[in-house]
């Protein structure tokens, strides 16, 4: 059971240390860390706080990578399960809310996993549908407008803390120690990574492909939907024309920057964290060091790029001909 | 005839949803209707030429709408800080465009990386760019801008048919001429058919993945030209998730997103769609906006849907006279 740390993890870790390190550099504060109202406070915690939708999409993105498809429909998802508990809050018990944005985001994976698995529609135009119908859906459910709420069992998704640690990082820790339990623990994580490195020889090897890859969306829906409800608890309140907007994007950059293969085949859950993590540090250390947050998209095409051309087989290959040479 | 069955249907579906709109709203009739649906939908069907080439091609840029947003900021910034004439401006922003979809091709091709995520990259440095120019809506006041604005063909009865409209048109006519009479176009075609295949043919794959990546960009500028002079400002923030859209009318046009298949034809059908769509929700004046979306995504799921179905279909008849051995 490898449960422990990734065979692969050192580059990331170090990115991400480095990162901290350079927002050290910028904001001496940065690592200062003060109890108040039983609950730690500092930039630290901002990070791995607000990393923590990002992190929870990238957990359910990176087994969907891992079986070579791809969910764009993870930020619309999100838009639905916060519209629906944001407008639920304030009128129903907390379990029912609960369970309609959680079942909504089942729903949504249970969809775009039969559109993948079933009619076999290219996984990006599967979720495409969803991507464009979704965000209208949350439009739909809160008509238009951005729906508050009050009710305190929700906002303790957001603004509440365990142990002293704020609840989106306990919810997203728990999440990731559940899924590697039970996707590394078993034989899942074989069966997923054997369907994105080659379908058909796993459905003739006798791996139920088409009900591993409709879970896999179904997680993902989940995921997304578990990231709708932490960010809607957040501000208390919903805007379904900006909730998780462009968050899909940053979930497959946090899967690419962990290493996955977008071809399948192979992947780290505790290394989409930490590329969910990286990019949040980043984005915080930008603000620290009064940049204006727009570089956060530049600076996110110059890492998208770089991971890209480190992972290419074509550079690598170009690599190993120039160590050859040399030697 | 089953070639066409896809178009076809598309037609038939929008003669349908026209229909429907013109015994509701008898105004739809009119040709006034008919140019603003060409005017409104000008920037998008620009973008969808280009996009046809790279989906027939088996790849896809999710980057034109980002590259719209630039030009907009760009031109505005040229054209009131900078003091540069509107001509040499819209040429400078072309060649920028046409280089930055070069570079984006040249990386596909030269680097082996799947197109969706290369356009990611790219989709967020135009996007960035934009953003650092300006953050600012910047209104352009430019005299060419106005004379623009003032020209248009007037149709009988009363409609307009303004420049961005015709340049829209134009832009049409020359992409399906350039994809279905040239050889350009047909090597497109074989690119998405079998890339491998192409390469043994002897045809220069890398030159054309660098050619259809630069021209979809090149179209990107010219539509954030036209959505420039259309709405007469720059803004970082405008054209904000157009991609999609765009592909959208593509798929609803009846190009086939795993590469290979389409028809300019059905692009321009599906820009027109969505154009009736959003037309029927302006008249109807109670249904609110967010049911473009939705009834998008319907259209989407049902087309692609009806595509898959065709597939599987001609993939069994295939299958029934496998002796002759012809392929859909």
């Amino acid at each position: 059971m490898s449960l422990t740390l990734p065979r692969k993890g050192l580059p990331q870790i170090s990115a991400f240390i480095i990162v901290l390190l350079i927002n050290f550099a910028v904001s001496p504060q940065f690592f200062d860390l003060r109890l108040q109202d039983g609950r730690l406070f500092g930039s630290l915690i901002d990070v791995f706080n607000r990393g923590a939708p990002v992190a929870l999409l990238s957990l359910g993105m990176v087994l969907v990578v891992a079986t070579r498809g791809i969910d764009l429909s993870v930020g619309a998802v999100m838009a639905i399960s916060g519209a629906l508990a944001a407008t639920l809050a304030d009128t129903q018990p907390l379990p029912v809310v609960l369970l309609a944005a959680l079942g909504a985001g089942l729903l949504c994976g249970l969809w775009n996993g039969i559109l993948v698995a079933v009619l076999r529609i290219q996984p990006i135009v599967a979720t495409l549908i969803l991507m464009v119908a979704g965000r209208g859906v949350a439009q739909l459910i809160t008509e238009g407008r951005i729906v508050t709420f009050t009710s305190p069992g929700l906002a303790w998704f957001g603004g509440g803390s365990i142990l002293g640690l704020p609840v989106p990082v306990v919810l997203t820790a728990s999440v990731l120690a559940v899924a590697a339990l039970v996707v590394r623990g078993s034989a899942l994580g074989l069966l997923i990574e054997a369907t994105g490195a080659n379908a058909r020889a796993s459905a003739l090897a006798g791996i139920e492909t088409r009900m591993t890859t409709i879970a896999v969306y179904v997680w993902s829906g989940f995921c997304a939907s578990l990231a709708g409800i932490v960010a809607a608890a957040d501000i208390l309140g919903a805007d379904a024309n900006n909730a998780g907007l462009w968050l899909e994007l940053d979930a497959i950059l946090a899967v690419v920057i962990a290493g996955s293969s977008l071809l399948g085949g192979r992947f780290s859950l505790a290394l989409a964290v930490l590329g969910a993590l990286i990019i949040q540090a980043m984005n915080t250390g930008i603000l620290l060091a009064g940049f204006r947050p727009e570089f956060n998209l530049v600076v996110k095409a110059v890492v998208v790029l770089v991971v890209l051309l480190a992972q290419s087989p074509r550079l690598s290959g170009l690599g190993v001909l120039l160590a050859r040479r040399s030697a | 005839m089953t070639r066409y069955l896809p178009v076809i249907v598309t037609a038939a579906v929008f003669a349908l949803g026209y229909a429907v709109c013109a015994l509701q709203f008898p105004a739809f009739l009119s040709t006034r209707v008919i140019a603003d649906l060409l005017t409104d939908n000008a920037f998008l069907g620009i973008l969808a030429v280009g996009m046809t080439f790279v989906i027939i091609s088996g790849g896809i840029d999710l980057s034109v709408g980002s590259v719209v947003g630039f030009t907009t900021v760009f031109l505005a910034l040229a054209i009131g800080t900078w003091n540069i004439p509107p001509l040499l401006a819209f040429m400078l922003v072309l060649l920028v465009a046409t280089l930055f979809g070069a570079t984006m091709g040249a990386l596909i091709q030269g680097f082996e990386m799947p197109p969706f995520i290369v356009t990611l990259a790219g989709m967020f440095l135009a996007r960035g760019a934009s953003f650092l120019l300006s953050t600012e809506s910047i209104p352009v006041t430019a005299p060419l801008y106005g004379a623009i604005s003032d020209f248009a063909l007037r149709l009988p009865g009363g409609g307009r048919l303004s420049v961005v409209g015709l340049i829209m048109l134009a832009v049409f006519l020359a992409g399906g001429i350039l994809l279905h009479l040239t050889r350009f176009g047909t090597n497109v075609y074989a690119l998405g058919g079998n890339r491998v295949s192409t390469g043994l043919m002897g045809i220069s794959v890398g030159r054309h993945t660098v050619a259809i990546y630069a021209l979809s960009s090149f179209l990107a500028g010219l539509s954030g030209i036209v959505f420039s002079l259309y709405t007469s400002s720059g803004y970082s923030l405008s054209a904000v998730g157009v991609e999609l859209d765009t592909i959208a009318a593509v798929v609803i046009g009846g190009t086939l997103l795993t590469g290979g298949y389409g028809f300019m034809a059905g692009t321009f059908l599906g820009v027109l769609m969505q154009g009736l769509i959003q037309t029927y929700i302006n008249f109807d004046g109670t249904l609110s906006s967010w049911w473009t979306k939705i009834v998008t995504g319907v259209l989407l799921f049902a087309f692609i849907a009806f595509q898959q179905a065709t597939l599987a279909l001609a993939r069994r008849s295939v299958r029934g006279t496998a002796a002759k051995g012809t392929t859909p």
